[in-house]
């Protein structure tokens, strides 16, 4: 007997939670424990008093796995408000790598060259080593690693993704 | 505002909120709470033997009464055996509050003498969970906490205090109105739904009522509304497993339990029904049967207080998320505004009527008096002779549960107290304790396993202690029944470890601690056996010897459609494929 798995959608939610002690536990426990995947995740406090942390997920299932994934962090105690921000419209994308890469000579140059096109800045370098920050979309991020691959790529970082609604109005 | 130890606050709140019992276990972690309680004027504390035993008689208490049970054990050990009981309430929406000893704060995380990580242990087996280490905050959680335990879709709430929080002093607080910040359950139905759920309902040909426990959570006005509407529309009613005694069984309406052991005519009803209206149920996989199959002709409303159980498991045509109570009287009021009548269901009914005709709990049985007990019967004798003392039925996990859910009729909320979702053997004896110290002067009775009841067992001396009348009545099959069955059914009778070996003298047992023992042999013994348990003061056991090999039937195999119900042994082939057994 084999188990059989469904094929999914990406999804990025924004969640507001109470900044306080185990919140984020809660919430990750709540997708390992329900079997929903969790692509990345960033969290940071938000709010000038420190009561508020906002928390983006991106995951992926079929749409009513994902309905489910909402209501249940919809329930959690400290939960406040879970958005699909794909739901919402046209919504920003964005998350950094520093992206380290080592080498001399035309690998070097290269990496320098693709660096410039991707709008990547070099943050840190010694003479045979370069630390690259790139910010945009995951897309971007991934095909810069890529090529970086090729131009002796040591080591990466990445925050994962930050989103926000398009427009005017606030979640 | 006071100056007082957190100890003090913590039993100052309980008396606050109107906590009357507290279920616990003693031990260094809690040994202020314990001295704040001593000789306490109002609140009763109730040794138990065990502390999983604590949890599951404070989900008897809640369940019997209504209000939320309150459990208080020590660190470590205490808070990891209190485990399954908050599990088994967070599964069957149990409204409770489990107070928690813990290591002083500046031993958490060193690993210290009977610390455990309980708010790292229960934060997904309870609704929430808080580690106070500032006595300041006390009054707040713990009014925030009970609170929570018992708005929206009740559960488990665990607060674990620190020692050194509990012998600190501090300020207590009583939050003047409790608005949680972010928890903010929708209670009342949105009307639009309403009107259109009505509207459904009084245009079905082939309606059904499928409630659940949360007409039970929901209060006895539930339960009464529940019964208004149903005999406005004529339709008739099933429930689950959690809802029995919502709807009374003698009413010509009701069709019995639903899912894998419920009748054939309920599951028959739900499967060629035209409109499900579900309240306060949860289309749980024992409810269902195999999902492809299940009410394939029928549109769906549900009524429930948790956005989540919506959509779960089965997509449904109209969601109303609110109180099933406020839903119903809604539902009722839309009824007269809009004057709809009843619809003539008569070709619905006779339907109904020819599935009814089977008769699928009757059971083969020999009638002298020297013969086997069929467990079946044993449970209508003791329904017979309990008729019109309103006992409180609590039972433990197995056949002997489905025996007592399809032929103990229940004809009102808060008489039936058994674990439906964790399943848990060992819950009915310990909530049979206190559902009793709760109504001291009712008749309780745990009808019980021989195998589920040495779970929780040593909770004898807690009813010898407290004097609690409570009985026990053991349907004893020498054997753990569900799990031989389902050997049978799929293993081919390869009956691996489920043979209840080496039991105990339960007679003599009874002895030991006190109480009365009485065994029943054989069916001419019955009536008399269960009239001497009734009538005798005090806690007595009855091992009640059965039937050894009967199963229970009907059922609905795992995976199988509603349709495809076996109704006796006959129909049974005695393998499963992989598929089937891979599902529970
Ligand atoms: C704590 C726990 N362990 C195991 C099970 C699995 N289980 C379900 S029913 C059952 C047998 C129960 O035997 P008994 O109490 O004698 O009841 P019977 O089925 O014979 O009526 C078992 C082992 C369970 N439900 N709970
Ligand atoms: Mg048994």
């Amino acid at each position: 007997m084999k188990i059989k798995t469904e094929a999914g959608e990406r999804h990025v939610l924004a969640i507001t939670v109470d900044n306080e002690a185990g919140v984020l536990a809660k919430i990750t426990g709540l997708f390992t424990a329900r079997g929903y995947n969790i692509e990345s995740l960033t969290v940071a406090d938000i709010s000038s008093d420190h009561a508020l942390s906002r928390i983006t997920i991106v995951t992926n299932g079929p749409p009513p796995v994902i309905d489910q994934i909402i209501a249940q962090l919809d329930r959690l105690v400290p939960v406040h408000r879970v958005i699909d921000l794909a739901d919402g419209g046209a919504h920003v994308e964005r998350e950094i790598a520093l992206v380290k890469v080592a080498g001399t000579g035309d690998k070097r140059i290269e990496a320098l060259r693709m660096a410039d096109v991707f709008r990547a800045k070099v943050v840190d370098t010694t003479l045979t080593s370069f630390i690259f920050e790139i910010t945009g979309n995951s897309d971007k991020v991934d095909r810069f690693i890529a090529l970086m691959r090729e131009c002796g790529l040591v080591e990466v970082g990445r925050t994962g993704v930050v989103a926000i609604g398009r427009g005017s109005e606030a979640l | 505002m006071t100056e007082m130890s957190g100890a003090d606050m913590v039993v100052q709140a309980l008396v606050d909120l109107g906590v009357d019992t507290v279920f616990g276990y003693p031990g260094g972690a809690v040994l202020p709470i314990y001295d704040a309680l001593f000789n306490h004027p109002t609140i009763q504390h109730v040794l138990v033997r065990h502390e999983q035993a604590a949890t599951h008689a404070a989900e008897g208490y809640a369940r019997s009464t209504g209000k939320p049970g309150v459990v208080l054990v020590t660190s470590g050990p205490g808070a990891t055996n209190a485990v399954t009981g908050i599990t088994d309430a967070l599964l069957d929406s149990i409204p409770m509050v489990v107070l928690t000893g813990q290591v002083s704060t500046a031993l958490i995380g060193t690993d210290a003498f009977q610390e455990c990580d309980t708010v790292g242990i229960t934060r997904h087996c309870t609704k929430h969970n808080y580690l106070v280490m500032d006595p300041d905050r006390l009054g707040p959680i713990l009014h925030e906490a009970f609170h929570i335990a018992t708005h929206g879709r009740p559960g488990p709430v665990v607060i674990d205090i620190p020692k050194n929080v509990q012998v600190a002093t501090g300020e207590y607080v009583v939050p003047e109105k409790i608005q949680h910040k972010s928890y903010r359950p929708q209670v009342e139905p949105d009307a639009d739904a309403i009107s259109q759920a009505i509207d459904m309902i009084a245009a079905a040909e082939r309606p059904i009522f499928y409630t659940g426990g949360g007409v039970i959570n929901a209060g006895p006005d539930a339960s009464a509304a529940l019964r208004q509407l149903v005999s406005l529309t004529g339709a008739p009613i099933t429930s689950t497993l959690m809802g029995l005694g919502a709807f009374p069984a003698d009413d010509p309406k009701w069709l019995g339990m639903l899912g894998m052991h419920g009748t054939y005519e309920s599951n028959m009803a739900m499967n060629r029904a035209d409109l499900i209206i579900a309240v306060g149920a949860r289309f749980d996989d024992r409810v269902t049967g195999r999902l492809d199959a299940f009410a394939p002709e029928a549109k769906k409303i549900h009524i429930d207080i948790d956005r989540s159980s919506i959509n779960k498991i089965v997509p449904v045509d109209l969601a109303i998320v609110g109180d099933a109570g406020r839903a119903l009287d809604a539902l009722i009021a839309a009824w007269a505004d809009k004057g709809h009548r009843a619809r003539d269901l008569g070709e619905w009914w006779r339907r109904v009527d020819g599935w009814r005709a089977t008769r699928c709990l009757d059971f083969p049985e020999k009638k002298d008096a020297g013969a086997d007990i069929m467990p079946q019967r044993a449970v209508k004798a003791l329904f017979d002779a309990t008729r019109g003392r309103d006992p409180i039925i609590t039972t433990e996990v197995g056949q002997h549960q489905m025996w007592a859910a399809q032929h103990f009729g229940f004809s009102a909320p808060n008489r039936w107290l058994t674990s439906g979702g964790l399943g848990t053997m060992g819950y009915g004896f310990p909530a049979a304790v206190g559902a009793q110290i709760a109504h001291p002067n009712r008749l309780v009775i745990c009808i019980a396993g021989e195998a589920s009841l040495q779970m929780n067992i040593q909770e004898m001396g807690t009813v010898s202690q407290y004097r609690l009348p409570v009985k026990i009545f053991i349907l004893n099959n020498e054997w753990m029944g569900m799990v031989r069955q389902w050997q049978e059914l799929t293993y081919e009778s390869r009956y691996s470890n489920s043979y209840s070996d080496s039991l105990p003298d339960f007679v003599k047992l009874a002895a030991a601690y006190g109480w009365t023992g009485l065994r029943i042999d054989t069916l001419g013994e019955l009536e008399d056996g269960i009239k001497t348990m009734i009538e005798t003061p005090g806690p007595v056991i009855v091992d009640c010897r059965v039937a050894k090999l009967a199963n229970c039937f009907p059922m609905i195999p795992s995976g199988a459609a509603h349709t495809d119900m076996i109704l006796q042994p006959s129909d049974v082939t005695g393998t499963m494929d992989d598929e089937a057994k891979a599902l529970v």
